[in-house]
């Protein structure tokens, strides 16, 4: 049995990254601030120590040029991580990350493919305001040639990074901002897979659907729900794009409700693919009309109460899961 | 020309003329292909500028590296590319160089190591970078030949990846092609500073302007260039001077420039002065340039008949090639 530790997110990242340094001297980490200053958000601290600076470079503000060197990179047979400081800024890359990323595997007839990984912090809750808040995964989930993945765990924060490094196509991890403290225990040698949605929770109820810095939200929610007598089912999708259906399709199937929780804005977000796929799959195994818990429709304010009633929140997943159960439940 | 023509001996010089030509016919073909229907899409044609390509891609070894931008027939023929699997690729079909899936703008080669086509003006830059980058840490000493228009320099990842370029010293020959209009835009309408080597002087990166209507001029300074780059590991500039003699794309009716000018440029036709100096100097007769021309008439006529023959990829094939496993 494989003994088991007590880590950080942040540190189950950084682990991730020096292991796979270790493992492969194919890879190396660029970004803004990885080195010198240790990382943003001190997830690359010590790896500069550790394997020097060609292999830990310290790049220009110039997310286009350094995403796209990125890319080229992994053409040439390196295994790049390319760190970018927050999602807002990744839209200073978004060409090179949607026109070649995205593109040249298919545009080069499979000739070429681009082994990848894009991190990128994302999310809100430290009132950083309007342009280092939001929630953009849901754009790039809706991608093809791009995969998505979003660790809301220790333990996927200390094992997705290696088989995203395997993958051969561009692998983009939004880690959110609000969990590098969160603290669990990681079984060491822990292999995850990048293909597939978790059973965060079992319950027989309701199905409350989430991913990244909203799941600790929605096992709040299920911790609630039980004094109601509602047992809810929480789905960790893990992974945005290709999205697995069939995980939160089958637990739909046997609770016959189901709660979308996204931190993007309602309008064309993940959330509304999700409740679509449902709709379009399991409609005749409801018992309630899908619901959502998203973003509210505004760019996110600074003020702490303001902030706070932007975003899902545990009394809402817990209001809208009620809903559900009609007045019987309320 | 410092050299005189006759040092580079006959075989050589007739080699550049067959290059050029090859561009020249193939392209014009193409042009008839488009108004038959056969290639569809946008097409933009290389003609005019063949001697950028020409110069450019004979000094490139086996192991080099070439990103390029949708102007890309000429660098993508003589990079190696075969004319049959260029042309496929024009109509469409399997057999082409990207399966059919890329088209005129989106040529692509992992044999001849040639990334790409890019219909993002300004995209493959930091494609180029990146490239180099590896090589770098791999220790190994490939060029990376990067293509790109003046168009580009007013984006700015061209300022990002000059600036990145220069500060990790990667091994990059940035090959400028200055036709002076971005699309119909004139250099001196879009930018404040049209001198363009000081662009790279001002990321102190090394340059050099050469009249990309002189394939032998090309030749030289592509030539310096290229050793400089493959021996001190450094980026470096070049900025070609040229001109396209046809529409920016099939679609452009060339409202924003004058006939005259056109006309002006084209009595520097690069095919055309290159072959009279060769006959002023004895190195080539008329004989030599329709021997030359009916041979590469016939293998564009070989590349078209390839690609009629080609065959469509079934539709249930559709999805394939977006990953890498079928998802």
């Amino acid at each position: 049995m494989n003994a088991a530790r007590k880590l950080t997110y942040r540190d189950a990242l950084r682990e991730a990254m020096r292991e796979a340094m270790q493992r492969d001297g194919r890879v190396f980490v660029m970004g803004e601030d990885v080195g010198r200053y240790g990382g943003t958000y001190a997830v690359t601290k010590g790896l500069l120590e550790e394997f020097g600076a060609e292999r830990v470079r310290d790049t220009p503000l110039s997310e286009l040029a350094f995403v796209g060197t990125g890319i080229g990179a992994a053409l040439g047979g390196m295994r790049p991580i390319v760190e970018v400081m927050t999602v807002n800024f990744s839209l200073l890359a978004l060409d090179q990350i949607v026109n070649n990323a995205a593109t040249i595997r298919h545009m080069s007839g499979g000739q070429f493919s681009i082994p990848l990984v894009i991190r990128m912090t994302t999310g809100a809750g430290r009132q950083l305001a309007a342009q280092h808040s939001h929630s953009l995964e849901g754009w790039y989930a809706h991608v093809p040639g791009i995969k998505v993945l979003a660790p809301a765990t220790v333990e996927d924060a200390r094992g997705m990074l290696w088989p995203a490094l395997e993958d051969p196509d561009p692998v983009l991890i939004f880690e959110h901002a609000q969990l590098f403290g969160v603290t669990a225990e990681v079984s060491e040698g822990a292999v995850v897979d990048i293909r597939h949605a978790k059973v965060a929770r079992e319950g027989a109820n309701v199905t409350l659907i989430t991913y990244g810095g909203m799941l600790p939200k929605a096992l709040q929610a299920a911790q609630e729900l039980v004094a109601d007598g509602i047992e809810a089912e929480v789905i960790d999708l893990r992974v945005l794009r290709p999205l697995d259906s069939e995980s939160f399709l089958a637990s739909v199937r046997k609770t016959r409700r189901a709660v979308v929780i996204d931190e993007g804005w309602r309008s064309g977000s993940l959330s509304a693919e999700i409740s679509a796929r449902i709709m379009e799959q399991a409609f005749f195994d409801l018992d309630a009309p899908v619901a959502r818990v998203c973003s509210e429709e505004v760019p996110i304010p600074y003020p702490k109460h303001l902030e706070d009633a932007a975003l899902p929140q545990v009394d809402k997943i817990v209001a809208a899961a009620r809903a559900l159960f009609g007045a019987a439940a309320q | 020309m410092s050299r005189g023509i006759a040092s580079y001996g006959r075989e050589f010089c007739l080699r550049l003329v067959r290059n050029m030509l090859r561009i020249r016919r193939m392209e014009e073909r193409c042009a008839q292909l488009y108004g038959e229907g056969k290639i569809r899409g946008f097409l933009h044609l290389y003609i005019g500028e063949e001697a950028v390509a020409t110069g450019v891609m004979a000094n490139l070894r086996a192991e080099d590296a070439v990103v390029a931008t949708y102007r890309e027939h000429g660098h993508a023929l003589l990079r190696g590319i075969s004319m049959n699997a260029i042309m496929a690729e024009m109509f469409g079909k399997r057999e082409g160089c990207s399966r059919g899936r890329g088209g005129s703008m989106h040529l692509f080669d992992a044999a001849t190591r040639f990334y790409g086509g890019n219909a993002i003006v300004g995209g493959g830059l930091p494609i180029a970078l990146g490239l180099a980058l590896a090589h770098r840490l791999q220790s190994i000493r490939p060029v990376t030949a990067c293509v790109f228009g003046e168009g580009a320099i007013a984006e700015g990842v061209f300022h990002e990846s000059m600036n990145l370029a220069a500060l990790w010293q990667l091994p990059v020959l940035f090959c400028c092609e200055n036709n002076l209009y971005a699309m119909g835009t004139a250099l001196a309408r879009s930018e404040s500073q049209t001198d363009l080597a000081k662009k790279a002087s001002s990321y102190n990166m090394t340059s050099a302007s050469v009249d990309g209507m002189d394939v032998l001029a090309v030749y030289e300074t592509a030539k310096s260039a290229s050793a400089y780059v493959r021996e001190t590991g450094k980026p470096y500039f070049l900025e070609l001077q040229t001109y396209r003699f046809r529409a920016h794309s099939m679609f452009d009716p060339e409202l924003y420039r004058d006939k005259a000018e056109v006309e002006e440029w084209k009595k520097r036709g690069p095919i055309h002065n290159f072959t009279q100096q060769l006959k002023r100097a004895g190195l080539m007769s008329e004989e030599d340039f329709l021997a030359i021309d009916h041979e590469v008439l016939a293998e564009v006529e070989a590349s078209v008949a390839f690609a009629e023959a080609g065959q469509w990829e079934p539709v249930e094939d559709l999805t394939r090639d977006v990953y890498t496993e079928a998802t």
